[in-house]
């Protein structure tokens, strides 16, 4: 079993409530070929203000759990348990239109690629005027210029001229501004962004965080940022997810999960990182093997076949799936190694080598 | 935008001029092979007592003792300049835009040309609509209820549809509506639009549904096929994480991508309907181009056969030019800066 209870769950740096609050999620997919475990009992919670950085590889559920925050997998085709409380209201157990009333509002998302996430046919400005104007009800002419103010917000130059263009008269970077500019439309209190910087540019890549940073802080919102790249999430994240098969295997704060990190694919993903502080010769220390399939999940510990560290555990990890506990000062490992040995790997082992 | 017109204009004026020469061609060189002379193809257009000297001369004033190309240059000449014919005992003008004298009948061959025109504008244009309307609407259903009951079903009639051959659902359509139960004019009727437009709708409604049958069981299937497609688009997932109701998302985003391959169906179908929806025209006695070519082939009388052969060829150049002209107005992304 994972975590259901409240005091397992690290504590809330600054006292405030939880503006999302998932418990024990799971989503399955009934597939022809049998359950794929996409998620598979996970649990976190994000503060307003703050920003949660969830990473793995492809495939480990990081899209999945986004899209079941905002209600949008298919009654039919998935299967979702568990609660996604979003300031109070749970998304697993509201109506359709009940989650449709609080997309756009409630919560937002940024998707990865925006020119297949922006209507072609529509201009940028209908599609922000069109997002406003579900949950505002305004005249045309009043969400057209709160569209302009938006794109100015987001840093597009000349944003009255540029309102009328289509997205594909835009650059990468500019549209992913302008996605931004639609999602933050509404004010939405929570933003998803699903790998906002993995369809752009290097140079664009950091512009694109620092606005969401800079927007975050003018908002007060809660902010889950999704991404494979660590990079974006030492620059963003007050706490990180790592997720693996469905799962969580480490869970803390940006500073315990980059100094101190306690599980074996953590410590994979830091080797796996390039670093400009280091020698060019230097070699990345890839994770071996490649993520499990989500219909076959390995028993005991997912991780236990890529594990270097496996025989460690006489066994056990073969056997056992490691609940995620809580290491003290709300740092969670899903580890059977005992915490000495983790931490004492950390440092003779794994630390003089990244 | 000018240039572009003016390019697709010379273009069409080529394809027009290829075409005629095929068609004359057709008409002339092949008989010419197979051994026939200038008298043996007169003998067609003269009665079947005629002299000798009679069918001599009536091959002289067809013109088919002059060369191939003289012949060809006469008429292309009437088309642009007008031309005159000796009828025999009298010289009659024909202006511009001349399409000749049908061989048989002596008579002009474009008033009659526009006058099938209308009759066949009209079984086209009716046709189109119901079966855009309800192709359009039986896709998306089909496409949004997947695997259901009704997809199955709508889907199972559109296999129907397509695979029924036209004069037999026209002749089975009449043998109910029509002579059974007398609901419609018996063995079908046309009443020109500008005469009664109540009775011009109601005389064609059958083989307008006759036809649309046909037409929309496809449509059906592109459109379905198309929605499948787009409601699988990322733009859709970000329609819905705006919080959009299903059905905006559905016709707004959804639709508008998913019809716009249709457009160039549509354009490519309404033209070559327009050179003669020959089939439901037959089956329901309707004077229309189609027929008329029928007829124009049956009776070897070239000059109508040029006719319609030429207008279906323009007819389908216009649809294709304003779908193209269309298509940018749908698709912002094949605008030109």
């Amino acid at each position: 079993m994972t975590l259901t209870s409240e005091e397992q769950q690290p504590a809330p740096a600054n006292g405030g409530g939880r503006f999302l609050d998932v418990r024990d999620l799971k989503v399955h997919f009934p597939t022809d070929d049998g359950l794929v475990k996409s998620v598979d009992g996970l649990s976190f919670h994000v503060e307003r203000g703050r920003t949660l950085g969830i990473v793995g590889e492809s495939g480990s559920g990081k899209s999945v759990t986004s899209l079941s925050v905002m209600g949008l997998h298919k009654r039919g085709a998935a299967k979702i348990s568990g609660e996604i409380l979003v300031d109070g209201q749970d998304v697993v157990a509201s109506s359709d239109e009940e989650v449709r009333r609080m997309r756009g509002k409630r919560m937002a998302m940024i998707f990865q690629d925006p020119l297949s996430a922006m209507h072609p046919y529509y201009t940028v400005g209908d599609q922000i005027i069109e997002a406003y104007r579900i949950h505002n009800d305004v005249s045309k002419k009043k969400a057209r210029t709160h569209a302009i103010e938006m794109l100015d917000r987001v840093g597009i130059p000349e944003p009255d001229r540029r309102v009328d263009a289509y997205p594909h008269q835009y650059s990468g970077g500019m549209r992913q501004r302008a996605m931004i500019a639609m999602a933050l439309s509404c004010d939405p209190d929570l933003l998803i962004a699903d790998e906002p910087t993995t369809a752009l540019d290097v140079t664009v890549q950091a512009q694109i965080l620092d606005l969401i940073r800079d927007l975050q802080r003018e908002f007060n919102s809660a902010v889950i940022i999704i991404t494979h790249d660590l990079g974006v999430v030492a620059e963003l994240a007050d706490d990180i997810l790592v997720m693996y098969a469905g799962r969580s295997v480490e869970y803390g704060t940006a500073e315990q999960i980059f100094n101190e990190p306690e599980h074996p694919y953590t410590w994979g993903l830091l080797g796996s990182m390039p670093r400009f502080d280091r020698e060019r010769s230097t070699r990345l220390l890839p994770i071996q093997g490649s993520p499990p399939s989500l219909i076959n999940v390995p028993e005991g510990c997912p991780f236990h076949p890529r594990c270097r560290f496996e025989q460690n555990t006489r066994g056990l990890a073969k056997r056992e799936r490691p609940e995620l506990v809580d290491t003290g000062r709300g740092h969670f490992v899903a580890c059977h190694m005992s915490q000495a040995q983790r931490q004492q790997i950390w440092r003779d082992e794994i630390k003089p080598k990244l | 935008m000018v240039a572009y017109l003016i390019r697709r204009l010379l273009a069409t004026i080529g394809l027009l001029f290829v075409v005629s020469v095929i068609t004359f061609s057709i008409f002339f060189l092949v008989p010419k092979w197979a051994g026939a002379t200038p008298d043996s193809m007169a003998t067609r257009y003269v009665g079947r007592t005629a002299t000798a000297d009679v069918v001599h001369q009536t091959a002289v004033r067809l013109g088919f003792t002059d060369p191939f190309y003289v012949q060809y240059a006469d008429w292309a000449k009437g088309l642009v300049a007008g031309r005159d014919f000796d009828m025999g005992t009298s010289i009659e003008h024909c202006p511009a835009p001349c399409l000749g004298y049908s061989f048989i009948t002596a008579q002009p061959v474009l008033p009659d040309l526009l006058d099938r025109f209308t009759v066949t504008f009209s079984l086209a244009i009716g046709a189109a609509v119901i079966w855009v309307t309800a192709g359009i609407s039986i896709g998306v259903l089909s496409a949004l209820k997947r695997g259901s009951l009704v997809d199955r079903f709508s889907m199972v009639i559109a296999l129907a549809g397509v695979s029924m051959p036209i004069f037999w659902t026209g002749l089975i359509a009449l043998s109910f509506f029509s002579y059974r139960w007398g609901i419609t004019a018996v063995g079908g009727a046309y009443t020109p639009f500008t005469q009664n437009p109540a009775l011009w709708a109601w005389d064609l409604m059958l083989p307008w549904v006759t036809l649309a049958l046909l037409f929309s069981a496809q449509y059906a299937r592109l459109t379905r096929a198309g929605m499948l497609e787009t409601m699988n688009e990322d733009y859709i997932r970000t329609a819905r994480a705006k919080g959009l109701r299903e059905r905006t998302v559905v016709t707004k985003h959804g639709l508008r991508g998913a019809l716009t391959p249709l457009l160039t169906i549509f354009g490519l179908d309404f033209g070559l309907l327009i050179g003669g929806a020959v089939l439901t025209e037959s089956a329901f006695g309707l004077n229309g181009l189609g027929k008329y070519a029928v007829d124009g082939i049956r009776a070897n009388d070239l000059p109508k056969i040029l006719g319609v052969t030429l207008f279906a060829a323009l007819f389908v150049v216009i649809a294709n030019l304003i779908v193209d002209l269309l298509y940018a107005v749908v698709d912002p992304r094949v605008r030109t800066k």
